[in-house]
């Protein structure tokens, strides 16, 4: 699933609105996990999962071509971690279709 | 590093100032995009989104692992673990503003 299929279905169980009303809630969800991840901030979506930044350290590699020493620069990682609820469902078998 | 934690109010909130929806419409979305995309990937599904990255759903076999403070061997069953794998465009939104001094 990419994320214009995301939002049509979307626009499936929700016929009152606008598509494009939810290409902006789709788009804000995703942007505002980004900027809060880019302030250095955690995000954790219970029974989800959680996004965090992970640093890493300045050190020295290798060009494996050459063997010469090089400069590699520290850097932050975005992290996941799967929720406990979700990790769990992943792996409750193949259930047919979702309990309602 | 700022250390707050965002959550799913903050989203709602930020969905509430961006679209013109109520409070309560606004987190029920949130809630939606959320479960949407994990029943994708509970079936099994990639869910891939363009600029922020991309959910992953892969099979782990079983092996034999060991309870590190006992030593005791213990069976690990085979299971399905999900992997997010973030874009170019996010790593580098967070390597512009938390590796350079001056931030945004």
């Amino acid at each position: 699933m990419i994320k214009s299929e995301l939002i049509l279905r979307l626009a499936e169980r929700n016929p009152h609105l606008y598509q494009r009303d939810i290409e902006r809630i789709v788009t804000t969800v995703f942007d505002e996990i980004a900027a809060a991840l880019s302030r250095g901030d955690r995000v954790e979506l219970r029974g989800f999962g959680a996004f965090s930044v992970k640093q890493r350290p300045p050190r020295i590699g290798r060009n494996p071509r050459t063997g010469d020493s090089v400069q590699v620069a520290g850097k932050h990682i975005p992290f996941f971690k799967t929720g406990k609820e979700l990790r769990e469902r992943l792996n409750e078998g193949e259930p047919p279709a979702p309990k309602t | 590093m700022a250390g707050n934690t965002v959550t799913r109010a903050q989203l709602s909130e930020a969905v509430y100032h961006e679209v013109g929806l109520s409070r309560n419409e606004s987190a029920d979305l949130v809630e939606t995009v959320l479960s949407e995309i994990a029943e994708s990937l509970i079936k099994g599904d990639t869910v891939k989104v363009s600029s922020f990255g991309s959910f992953q759903v892969r099979a782990k076999g079983g092996r034999v692992g060991r309870n590190p403070k006992t030593g005791q061997e213990v069976p690990i069953q085979p299971r399905r673990v999900l992997v997010f794998r973030a874009s170019h465009v996010l790593k580098e939104r967070i390597n512009a503003a938390l590796s350079r001094p001056s931030g945004r």
